[in-house]
């Protein structure tokens, strides 16, 4: 494989890790007015991710700074066609983030109330975005001869991007009511195995819708494969959860969103931005690739770096491992 | 406006708001690392509680940093999509590194710190906290890197083919001696910034004689901490304003509204005239300093802006390029005058700190209550110094680059993204000023209860009213 195939399959990791690691915290988030009864509730329901949806969100940031290093063009076509998506999911995490760390600030149920619904609509946010962009993106833009954006403003396209925003948010709930069942006692597990039970069946669907899609669109022999494992997956996850099996129950959602993003990269694959206007003009690993050196100095920096990311990261999940107690 | 204009002064906008709370935080986590080193070394309690109590603001303040950072982040590809094209690789390379190097590390590590108090053996939840002071630097060196090759590119060729710049050397571009300058300035400026806060703080709480013996400690650290760094500052001052003169000669020039070559070049403090500084009525001047702040010497050469400007167009063909010569001038002024302001007042700080010093009569101390309501106005305008100098600061250094985003390489007007409209940059704008106005607000009164109740006794972990927990964090639970 050579170096710029390694780079799309790198960016698409970061994608994978932050849509299955914030996954689980949008989850938490819209989930915790309905799994917390209580202000102590869902203060419990928001502790679970207290210590780590920071780190999670970090995610993010390497997932979008670097296309911006090895991919260039995809980045600017990407966010400057996706401007307002892109604005919506900004200001609903720079809301969340704020809520989750001022909540507990005042002792004052309205002020937690304020919070509580600024987190959940924080969280309900960007699931549905980020689900309608990865629809959008596999229909693909109008992207010119010059490899730029040239289209209009672009919210949600057709049923592509509703298909993925259904499918995300589906996904998020389910994840997130998992992981909830997974580090709680008492009432709040109970309602959260209730709610994964609901919410479980509907992922299916929507997965099964979505992905269909992409697979007509534009799927390969390896995009049929990870996504029939991708609804396998969340399948199975829905039978860990009647089973009362909640560590496996979350592995089956993990590996279910993460083969659902990385459905969608393969059948990208080898377009980064598929053109509508003209095929020729698709924007490929190849067309908007950086140059080698750069990609060297990449691959030498992730290579040190991302192995003391990865080992920190999962220690802080160790060091709170122990589920929390409502009071 | 048009497109360009708003993507403008939304960059502008959103990256000074940002930048009033990243030095804050790169300050404070240092700060706070220390009073935690402190209490670990000595045992005291009156160290433990200032650990928490200013870890409680430094909280706070990283809520708010963070997502605004992520702002900056995709406001490339939103509004500058051109320039991002052109520079992608380049810019890129550090932006990622900062994410992966800094960011995890910050986040991860605060996180740790906020929850571990009770699950991390004192050693390693103070190494937390460390983790994250030496994670802020490392993201400024970054950043800070990124943007001094914006202001004297180096380490790049222009691909013939597509005409946009690639890497050749990545190390050039993180050791530029623009970078270094950069950097020291700004890592000095911000623990003046923390400082000053911390100071701010615990001179208010003296002044009202509330744990005078928890706030003394403080006051006397923060003091010196903005003395010790204002020094930092000033120096790394000078260092930058004689790499800008070699680099930068129209921004330097602008700086001090200078249209002819002069040598030797006064000083001016201030100055009533024409906005732009070209004609002027009256003018308290100080000789040879603005020669010795371009170029070390007292006589030496500072060339003025219509000098330039001819030697701009020689070189890179005809146009205008002169910054916005008043914002360039007063915002000069305002930084080293607010930041001047506050190291001064710290060192007046320091030797007020003997009125608590608890050896004081009675007599002296009701005299002197009137002197204290003036130290608690004081203290609250304190921490506004520094951060309205950070401002000024940037204003300065973004609007002396104009009209370039990479100087001499690309035009600022070439950099905004083709398909973008000026109704999603009118919506963005809105949108972001009404969140961020918010924000505002609501973290200024955050700040200012969390300030007012003081720091919290030893044993107030007891009242967060969790119950038999294991898991419930300390004092600083959600």
């Amino acid at each position: 494989m050579d170096i710029p195939v390694v780079w799309f399959a790198v960016v698409a990791f970061f994608w994978v890790g932050y849509l299955v690691l914030e996954g689980f915290d949008f989850g938490v988030g819209m989930l915790s007015p309905f799994v917390g009864r209580t202000d102590g509730q869902r203060q419990a329901v928001l502790r679970t991710i207290g210590p780590v949806w920071d780190g999670n969100e970090v995610w993010l940031v390497v997932a979008v700074g670097l296309p911006f290093a090895v991919f260039p063009q995809w980045y600017a076509a990407l966010f400057s066609a996706f401007y307002l998506p892109a604005l919506a999911v900004l200001v609903a995490l720079v809301g969340r983030g704020v809520a989750l760390e001022f909540r507990g600030k005042r002792d004052d149920v309205r002020w937690h109330r304020r919070c509580d619904a600024a987190v959940a609509v924080g969280s309900f946010v960007p699931a549905v975005v980020w689900g309608a962009v990865l629809g959008t993106l596999v229909q693909g833009l109008p992207v010119d001869a010059r490899g730029t954006y040239a289209g209009g403003p672009v919210v949600v396209d057709g049923w592509p991007g509703l298909s993925g925003a259904v499918a995300l948010l589906g996904l998020c709930a389910f994840h997130g009511a998992v992981f909830l069942a997974l580090r709680t006692t008492g009432v709040l597990q109970v309602r959260a195995l209730r709610t994964a039970r609901l919410a479980g069946p509907v992922a299916v669907v929507a997965v099964v819708a979505f992905l269909a899609y992409v697979q007509l669109a534009r799927g390969d022999v390896v995009s049929a494969v990870t996504g029939v494992g991708a609804v396998l997956a969340v399948a199975a996850a829905l039978v860990a959860v009647w089973r009362r099996r909640d560590g496996w129950a979350f592995a089956g959602t993990a590996l279910g969103i993460a083969l659902t993003v990385v459905t969608v990269f393969v059948a990208l694959f080898p377009a980064v931005v598929p053109s509508t206007l003209d095929p020729g003009w698709t924007l490929t690993v190849e067309s908007t690739v950086a140059s080698p050196y750069a990609l060297r100095t990449m691959t030498v920096v992730a290579g040190i770096l991302l192995p003391f990311v990865l080992a920190y990261q999962g220690w802080s999940y160790w060091v709170f491992r122990r589920r929390v107690v409502a009071p | 406006m048009d497109v360009l204009d708003l993507a403008r002064l939304q960059f502008g906008m959103t990256t000074v708001y940002h930048f009033l709370f990243v030095p804050l935080s790169m300050g404070l986590s240092a700060i706070v690392a220390g009073f935690q080193t402190a209490w670990l070394r000595t045992g005291d309690d009156r160290y433990l509680r200032l650990t928490r109590f200013f870890g409680g603001l430094l909280v706070v303040n990283f809520a708010v940093g963070v997502p605004t950072g992520l702002v900056q982040e995709l406001q490339f590809g939103m509004n500058w999509s051109a320039f991002s094209v052109f520079v992608g690789e380049v810019l890129g390379v550090p932006l990622a590194l900062e994410a992966l190097l800094a960011f995890f590390l910050e986040s991860t590590f605060l996180g740790l710190w906020i929850f571990g108090w009770d699950r991390l053996p004192a050693r390693v939840h103070l190494g937390c906290m460390w983790a994250v002071a030496i994670g802020t630097q490392l993201s400024a060196y970054v950043i800070l890197a990124a943007n001094s090759w914006m202001q004297h590119p180096v380490g790049f060729a222009i691909d013939p083919e597509t005409g946009r710049a690639t890497l050749t050397d990545f190390v050039a571009v993180l050791t530029s001696e623009m970078a270094v300058v950069a950097y020291a300035h700004t890592a000095a400026a911000s623990f003046v910034t923390a400082g000053a806060l911390v100071a701010g703080i615990s001179f208010w709480h003296l002044a009202r004689r509330n744990q005078v013996g928890v706030f003394r400690i403080a006051a006397r650290a923060a003091c010196a901490v903005v003395l010790v760094a204002g020094i930092g500052v000033a120096v790394s001052g000078d260092m930058q304003g004689k790499v800008m003169s070699e680099r930068q000669p129209m921004k330097m020039a602008a700086a001090e509204a200078i249209y002819e070559t002069s040598a030797p070049a006064s000083f001016s403090v201030f100055t009533i005239g024409t906005l732009d500084g070209r004609e002027e009525i009256w003018s308290l001047r100080v000789p040879y300093v603005s020669s010795f702040l371009a170029t070390g010497r007292l006589d030496g050469t500072v060339e003025g802006i219509d000098d330039v400007q001819r030697e701009y167009v020689a070189t890179y063909g005809p146009g205008d390029y002169l910054p916005n010569v008043p914002a360039t001038y007063w915002n000069f002024r305002l930084m080293i005058g607010f930041g001047m302001t506050a190291v001064v007042a710290s060192l007046a700080g320091l030797l007020l700190l003997r009125r608590w010093d608890g050896r004081g009569r009675g007599r002296r101390r009701r005299r002197s209550a009137r002197g204290d309501r003036w130290v608690a106005r004081a203290a609250l305008t304190l921490p506004l110094l520094p951060l309205l100098a950070n401002s000024a600061g940037w204003v300065f250094t973004e609007t002396g680059r104009q009209p370039w985003l990479a100087f001499g390489l690309f035009r600022t007007a070439d950099g905004v993204s083709p398909g973008t409209t000026a109704s999603e940059v009118v919506v963005s704008l809105v949108a972001f000023a009404a969140v961020y106005a918010v924000l505002a607000v609501v973290e200024v009164g955050l700040l200012a209860r969390l300030a007012r109740k003081g720091a919290p006794p030893v044993d107030a972990d007891a009242d967060s009213g969790d119950g038999p927990d294991a898991d419930a964090p300390l004092a600083l639970s959600y």
